[in-house]
């Protein structure tokens, strides 16, 4: 089982890897879009590590929940609204159970990716942080390592599509052969699971 | 990296304490980032609200004032605010006659836009938004966002900010500047990529000798790049695109726009050019104005906005205006 000690450690890991890769993600936007993805995510996970200090929610429902708040208030751009939206989803979706299982995460992390496909109406092949965030939900049956390695290979299968969301999608062809970065983060997200399940019993 | 700021992180901070410092009309909340005409909420009096990315400078903050907007809420370099700064705005600003919100046509600005407007219904304001789609350069809409919203931001926010200013209701307003979107379009080149504080170089290589037609406010490459061509080449490859896009019914607005580090040297003598293909397309011109008005930082190079504007359009772009950036009848 997963208790809020597991997804406080999933938040601090996401914080860690967009801390680590954030030059990464602002270099694979500028190609294809305005060069700030990695500073603005950033930005929003400095503050949901600050507001799960203060705040301190008991249950893994409340911790998502207070970290799609943050996201939404402080990222901006599309990336704000969509990961918040995607963390308070999947808070939401496991309700106030002290702990959840696997199982449940997973069916939870699916509402949380049906509510961002509703809110930027995107679909997979449209080169965003979909097409790395539904292929590791359907992988989470075989576990964290198996959801990490699908949205690793989700993010990577972006680059030779052309995008039709986002600032992307504004050049048309010459879309084609970048990275998406925001797939690129969903997979760092991911692999966040992975690592909060490897910290269990430090 | 040259730029004349102190670290990447404090550009937008600092920028909003210089503008307070500089208008006293306006009231400058830099902590939470919301730029509001100090004499709001005008009782009887619709509230154009609006925002985006910082960057487009003077858009938006520059266009508060009587006659224009109530309230400017400034995101990160290029980024969209969040809903909490809208919400703010909106609250700071509702006379109870409602807000309109103006929306470039951004996945991140519509989505906080929409999540802002939520949370100002919560509060009891009612709240309506005018999209603005006016850049031709972005085609095929059906499998895209959409065309992004650039230069007839201002002519949306100076004619429904008229509309408002003469105590027309929400719905009326609101009409107005949706009708002011429909009636505009735009195409931007670039002779010179931007730099952003936050990446301190530029966003993509241009090569000298090149430039890109179809370019946004964002730093990001537009839909072809070609050989330089002259001013006069430039003006007729854009005005062109214009006009195919929505043949001519009427006469219109031209706003001939500079993308932040083109000179008006150049900026004049390319209007020049502009003037002189709408001549010989047989357009009247009503009204023109030249400058830098939806910038994209330190970008070289220039959009051109066509607005058709019949009688009751031309006669709210006439009415007077009092912001930093846009100044006439008062």
């Amino acid at each position: 089982m997963l208790d809020a000690d597991f997804f406080r450690r999933w938040m601090a890991a996401a914080t860690a890897s967009v801390n680590r890769e954030a030059e990464r993600l602002t270099a694979l936007d500028s190609p294809i879009g305005d060069a700030d993805h990695g500073s603005n995510l950033q930005r929003g996970f400095t503050a949901v590590a600050t507001a799960l200090e203060k705040e301190a929610p008991e249950t893994p429902g409340a911790i998502l929940v207070l970290a799609g708040r943050q996201l939404i208030s402080t990222v901006g751009g599309a990336s704000g609204p969509l990961y918040g939206t995607l963390l308070r989803r999947t808070g939401k979706a496991l309700g106030d159970a002290p702990e959840v299982s696997e199982a449940q995460l997973a069916e939870a992390l699916r509402a949380g990716v049906d509510g961002v496909m509703a809110l930027g109406g995107a679909a997979p092949g449209d080169k965003t942080m979909i097409d790395a965030l539904v292929p590791a939900v359907d992988a989470l049956g075989d576990g964290f390592a198996a959801a990490r390695a699908a949205a690793e290979e989700g993010a990577v299968a972006t680059t030779p599509l052309q995008a039709r969301k986002g600032r992307a999608s504004y050049l048309g062809a010459r879309s084609i052969g970048h990275q998406d970065p925001g797939a690129t983060s969903s997979a760092l997200l991911i692999a966040g699971l992975e690592e909060a399940a490897a910290g269990a019993g430090g | 990296m040259r730029m004349l700021i102190n670290v990447p992180e404090t550009v937008v901070a600092d920028a909003l304490r210089g503008m307070a410092a500089a208008y006293p009309d306006l009231t400058v909340d830099v902590e939470n980032r919301v730029i509001v005409r100090r004499d709001a909420p005008v009782a009887g009096q619709v509230a154009l609200v609006s925002g985006g990315g910082s960057g487009h400078e003077p858009l938006h903050g520059g266009f508060v004032g009587p006659g224009m907007l109530c309230a400017a809420c400034p995101g990160e370099v290029f980024t969209s605010p969040v809903p909490d700064q809208m919400a703010r705005a909106a609250a700071a600003v509702d006379s109870g006659a409602g807000v309109l919100f103006i929306v470039k046509n951004y996945t991140g600005d519509v989505l906080n836009f929409d999540m802002a407007a939520e949370l100002a219904e919560d509060e009891g304001i009612q709240v309506a938004k005018v999209l603005v789609n006016d850049d031709i350069a972005v085609t095929d809409s059906l499998y895209t966002a959409g065309r992004r919203g650039t230069g007839a931001t201002l002519f949306v926010e100076k004619i429904a900010g008229a509309a408002a200013a003469e105590g027309q209701p929400l719905e009326r307003v609101e009409a107005i500047g949706r009708q002011v979107n429909e009636n505009s379009r735009s195409f931007g080149v670039a002779l010179s990529a931007c730099t952003t504080p936050a990446k301190g170089s530029p966003t993509f290589e241009l090569p000298d000798g090149e430039l890109e037609l179809g370019i946004g406010i964002h730093g990001e490459p537009g839909r072809e790049r070609r050989p330089m061509m002259t001013s006069g080449e430039i003006a007729d490859f854009a005005v062109n695109a214009l006009l195919e896009d929505m043949p001519p019914h009427s006469p219109v607005l031209v706003l001939v726009n500079g993308m932040g580090a083109t000179p008006l040297l150049e900026l004049f003598g390319f209007n020049a050019e502009v003037q002189r293909v709408l001549r010989e397309r047989g357009v009247p011109v009503a009204r023109t104005l030249v400058g830098n008005y939806v910038t994209s930082l330190d970008m070289a190079g220039a959009s051109v906005t066509l607005c058709q504007a019949d009688e009751e359009l031309l006669r709210l772009w006439d009415a007077p205006v009092k912001t930093p950036a846009l100044r006439w009848g008062m």
